[in-house]
């Protein structure tokens, strides 16, 4: 193991101080030092898309990204997509439409989707469908995905995706 | 949250919550990010594993050195399997059995001693106490092979001078299993026409997007393991034979599951490997897999060969089918790898009124990772040899092929129907699903537009399938030791329990991975207690809570365990009525639970909520007659009768690029009848995913081993899983023909899409390919393949 270096990540609107090796993953950083388990891994190659969180307000599979990479960026992961207490347009619409089974390709099938809203708050299917084609789903043949990711783009705040201020303090934590 | 109740099923209290599209109650811990996987899990004093495990297909061990990962700062321990050879009490169990058969099965143990029998065999483990750092050391670990002469062909397995897998048995081949029904000579005598066909259905990978996980937590004598299983209550029961360790001191625990398909039906060596490690070393120990070890050790599915021989008349009368299936088992017998291809038996014959069936099944050796249960589990691999042979039999005839279908299906009226094999079908409606499908779907209009693409040079084709199956595993006395030969039962348990005030938890045996049980289960305890269903909470997947039970595969789910809670709630509904009756002074024959009341017949304002009717159940007031047991809670335990027949037609569109032979599919209408619906949401999303894996592997998918049995599709990158990109939007619709099997009427639809689809998607391919001369193509239809055959019906070599 080689020296841990100091990284500072703003996750979620919360700003906490890392010591992590320099070849550990951001999403490793997430789920077991953060405790962010919402962020799944699925494969080894990039290829399944579960691990998709945002990094500055882009979507980025966090199995591709060192947490070192990372040091002062904003990162939002599924679990601060919507305000505690709150669902964002994207998972409201997923709940409607039933677009999950299993769960697990879904916060990054929400957090990608939220991203392709970003840039394109306005999507046809076939601009939804090779818009999440990095995100793998072995459940759902998509059908509903992409109909919940249709759907949530007739609602207007959709496109909000980071919610990066909260009221409160940013607290530090080790 | 800021969530509307419209469709949680509470908006209009009274009318029945079975039959409506209520969104699932699953779902809000999911969106989230707060569901718990196992990766999710973690204890404190927890320790990884990571495993070394064989790069060579075919190998003696002739050393294993594990002193420089024993040095690494992080490692508990370095283990292999002579280390481990006093850890186990009996090698992983294969529960077949076939009266009079006998099926090769070679000792299987968690780390491997003495050879290697394919690529990812296990050799050692590492545990410490960083999951980096044990992979690392894993690393570290030198093993010694000596290499064995490997084969992976299951054909060239079964000829004389083969290498062989276990030099003990003295050949591959694992057993030979036949079931006939009819005179085959006979009805193959009287055909006029007999076409023959050798179809490859092709090794897949189950490739839920959760990999396997174990965790197996000691305290004191006990353990607590979870596991990303779909099986907890089996896996408590093979992992307590195999570590030995009593089931009163062990407790399986399947948390939320990313997903199975099969391919999580089974105890793993890894489950026993982790709990015999946290007893070893007396703490925690989780192992997660990487994909690329999914990808080399989750057991895979389909690999057979089938040679189908059909016989029929000249007026399209079928008369006999034959069939041997040559199947690739791999290396070893899990827990049901030789009984898969059997497994679809009931259905080889389809719709269709064959007067004889004769099956024959043959198991195999390779040195491959083994085969055993993935989604549909040798139904699909039934449907797809059945679908093509009567297309080619309609072709053979210069008949329709749907009107070929339709002269020999079962009529509606003949339900219950005995087959040749003598398999009772429940109940059916072929000519209505095929009907309904051509009401969607316009036949000629098609037709027309095809010719009109092909003179621009657009090749379009469709592809029907008009399939049954078999499901809701399944009457025990039939499939048990003395009838099929599983050492297994598959009766189901539901506990409901109502509390105090009146809300209510449902327990079931069955253990779900996306299917929404969570939801469906209560919408039927709901009707049944008078209770909303956001009220009605379902356990399931801990053996510490509720009672046994057989878990979830075989689409069993809803027709078996689904029956059970329906079962168990009437029974809280009776006693409901009883104490409602005392607190009414009425006669329990008089009370009728309506509008989500118990109320007197008659006399509709003399009522009591379920939360009154609970509160005296369980604070018993002085008028309840003391023959009345305090408490509400009730268990059924359902064994059916017979399995349900699941049914439908479905209708695929492809576009082909002759240039490139690339197949895209443009349109795909399934026609499907299940019975009544609980939940029709949760069944149109069942059909999607299910298409969609048969999609993957009749254009994409496909586990390539080289001659020298290395994986070539080992991750994701290699192997071709469909992205929303190659798909179009389904367009489902159904009827509800109930079951006479079950007090619901229901039929299971878990994997109804994946046995209806691949003949569809094929025939379509083929249909597209007619103009070019191109006959036949095995999956999956790559461009490639695709191509190459274009290229040969020219008379040209391909490159």
């Amino acid at each position: 193991m080689s020296t841990p270096v100091p990284v500072r990540l703003h996750v979620n609107g919360v700003e906490h101080q890392l010591e992590v090796e320099p070849r550990l993953l951001l999403v490793h950083a997430l789920r077991d030092q953060l405790g962010l388990t919402g962020t799944h891994v699925g494969c080894d190659t990039s290829n399944c898309g579960a691990c998709t969180v945002h990094l500055d307000g882009r979507a980025v599979k966090s199995c591709t990204v060192l947490a070192v990479q990372a040091d002062g960026a904003e990162v939002t992961t599924i679990e601060g997509l919507a305000p505690e207490g709150e669902l964002h347009p994207l998972q409201e619409a997923f709940w409607n439409d039933h677009g999950l089974q299993c769960g697990y390709c879904t916060p990054g099938m929400i957090m990608a989707a939220a991203g392709l809203l970003a840039d394109n708050p306005n999507p046809t299917e076939e601009e939804v469908r090779h818009g999440l084609e990095g995100n793998l789903c072995r459940c759902t043949g998509y059908h509903n995905i992409v109909k919940a990711v249709l759907d949530a783009a007739k609602v207007k705040d959709a496109t909000i995706t980071t919610p990066t201020s909260p009221s409160q303090q940013p607290e530090v934590r080790a | 949250m800021s969530a509307t109740v419209s469709g949680d099923g509470s908006a209009s209290a009274g009318a029945p919550h079975v039959g409506r599209a209520m969104r699932r109650k699953e779902d809000p811990r999911m969106i989230t990010g707060r569901a718990r996987y196992v990766d999710d899990i973690s204890v404190p004093g927890m320790l990884y594993a990571a495993i070394v495990r064989s790069p060579e297909a075919h190998a003696r061990i002739v050393s294993i050195d594990t002193s420089a990962a024993s040095e690494r700062g992080d490692v508990i321990a370095v283990l292999t399997g002579e280390d481990l050879a006093d850890a186990f009490a009996g090698p992983m169990p294969m529960v077949w059995s076939p009266p009079g058969v006998e099926i090769k099965t070679p000792e299987n143990w968690p780390l491997k001693r003495g050879e290697v029998k394919h690529v990812g065999d296990p050799v050692a483990v590492v545990v410490g106490t960083d999951h980096y750092s044990v992979a690392d050391a894993a690393e570290d670990v030198t093993v010694e092979y000596d290499p064995l002469p490997v084969v992976v062909d299951p054909e060239k397995a079964l000829e004389e001078g083969s290498p062989l897998v276990w030099e003990q048995f003295g050949t591959n081949r694992t057993h030979e299993f036949k079931v006939a029904g009819g005179d085959i000579d006979a009805a193959l005598d009287e055909a006029d026409v007999i076409v023959e066909q050798r179809l490859v259905n092709h090794r897949t990978a189950g490739a839920p997007i959760e990999p396997r996980g174990v965790l197996a937590d000691p305290h004191g004598d006990n353990f607590t393991v979870y596991s990303a299983t779909q099986i907890p209550h089996i896996a408590r029961f093979v992992l307590s034979l195999v570590v030995g360790i009593p089931e009163d001191k062990l407790r399986i625990v399947a948390p939320d599951v990313g997903g199975g398909f099969g391919s999580k039906l089974q105890v793993y060596p890894e489950e026993a490997l982790v709990l015999a490690l946290a007893r070893r070393l007396g703490r925690p120990v989780k192992w997660i897999e990487s994909r690329s070890e999914n990808m080399l050790t989750a057991h895979q599915g389909r690999d057979q060969i089938n040679y189908v021989k059909l016989g029929a008349k000249r007026d399209g009368t079928v008369t006999g089918c034959q069939v041997r299936v040559v199947a690739d088992l791999g290396a070893y017998q899990l827990l049901l790898t030789p009984f898969i291809p059997e497994l679809g038996f009931p259905v080889m014959g389809g719709c269709y009124k064959f007067q004889a069936i004769d099956l024959t099944f043959e198991g195999v050796f390779t040195n491959k990772v083994c085969t055993d249960a993935i989604r549909g589990a040798g139904r699909p691999e039934a449907t797809y040899w059945i679908e093509l042979a009567m297309d080619r039999l309609a072709a053979e005839l210069g008949m329709d092929p749907l009107e070929l279908r339709r002269k020999n299906f079962i009529a509606k009226d003949e339900f219950p129907f005995t087959t040749a094999l003598g398999i009772t079908y429940d109940s059916g409606d072929y000519e209505g699903t095929l009907d309904r499908l051509l009401e969607r779907f316009d036949l000629e209009a098609f037709r027309r537009e095809q010719a009109e693409l092909r003179d621009r040079g657009v090749y379009r084709g469709v592809g029907f399938s008009t399939w049954v199956e078999v499901c809701g595993l399944a009457p025990s006395r039939v499939v048990g030791p003395q009838g099929v030969g599983l050492q297994a039962a598959f009766w189901e348990s539901a506990l409901v329990r109502v509390h105090p005030t009146g809300s209510a938890t449902v327990f079931t045996g069955t253990s779900p991975h996306g299917q929404g049980h969570d939801t469906g289960f209560a919408q039927i305890a709901a009707d049944r207690l008078g209770i909303d269903p956001q009220q009605i909470e379902v356990i399931h997947g801990d053996t510490d809570q509720g009672p046994w039970g057989w878990d979830t595969y075989g689409s069993r789910s809803l027709s078996v365990g689904g029956e059970a809670v329906a079962r168990a709630a009437e029974k809280v509904q009776e006693k409901a009525k009883r104490i409602c009756a005392a607190l009414l002074e009425a006669a329990p024959e008089d009370i009728e639970l309506a509008d989500g009341k118990y109320r007197v017949r008659g006399s509709p304002d003399k009522f009591k909520t379920m939360a009154e009717i609970a509160g005296a159940a369980h604070i018993p007031p002085q008028e309840l007659p003391t023959d009345i047991e305090p408490g509400l809670e009730e268990t059924a335990v359902y064994d059916p009768e017979n399995f349900v027949f699941p049914f439908g037609a479905h209708a695929c569109v492809v576009d082909l690029d002759p240039e490139t032979g690339k197949v895209e599919v443009v349109r795909y209408v399934a026609v499907d009848d299940c019975g009544p619906a609980i939940n029709p949401m949760l069944i149109d999303g069942q059909i999607h995913g299910g298409v969609t894996h048969a999609i993957g592997q009749a254009l994409y998918e496909q586990v390539v081993y080289d001659a020298q049995g290395q994986l070539v599709t080992g991750t994701f990158v290699d192997y071709a899983l469909p992205t929303a990109a190659e798909l179009p939007s389904f367009e489902t619709d159904r009827l509800e023909t109930p079951s006479p099997v079950n007090s619901l009427g229901v039929k299971g639809i878990g994997e109804a899409g994946t046995i209806a689809a691949t003949p569809a998607v094929t025939a379509a391919v083929l249909d597209a390919l007619e103009p070019l001369g191109v006959r036949w193509i095995d999956m999956p239809l790559t461009p490639r393949r695709v191509w190459e055959a274009i290229e040969q019906a020219k008379g040209g070599v391909p490159a």
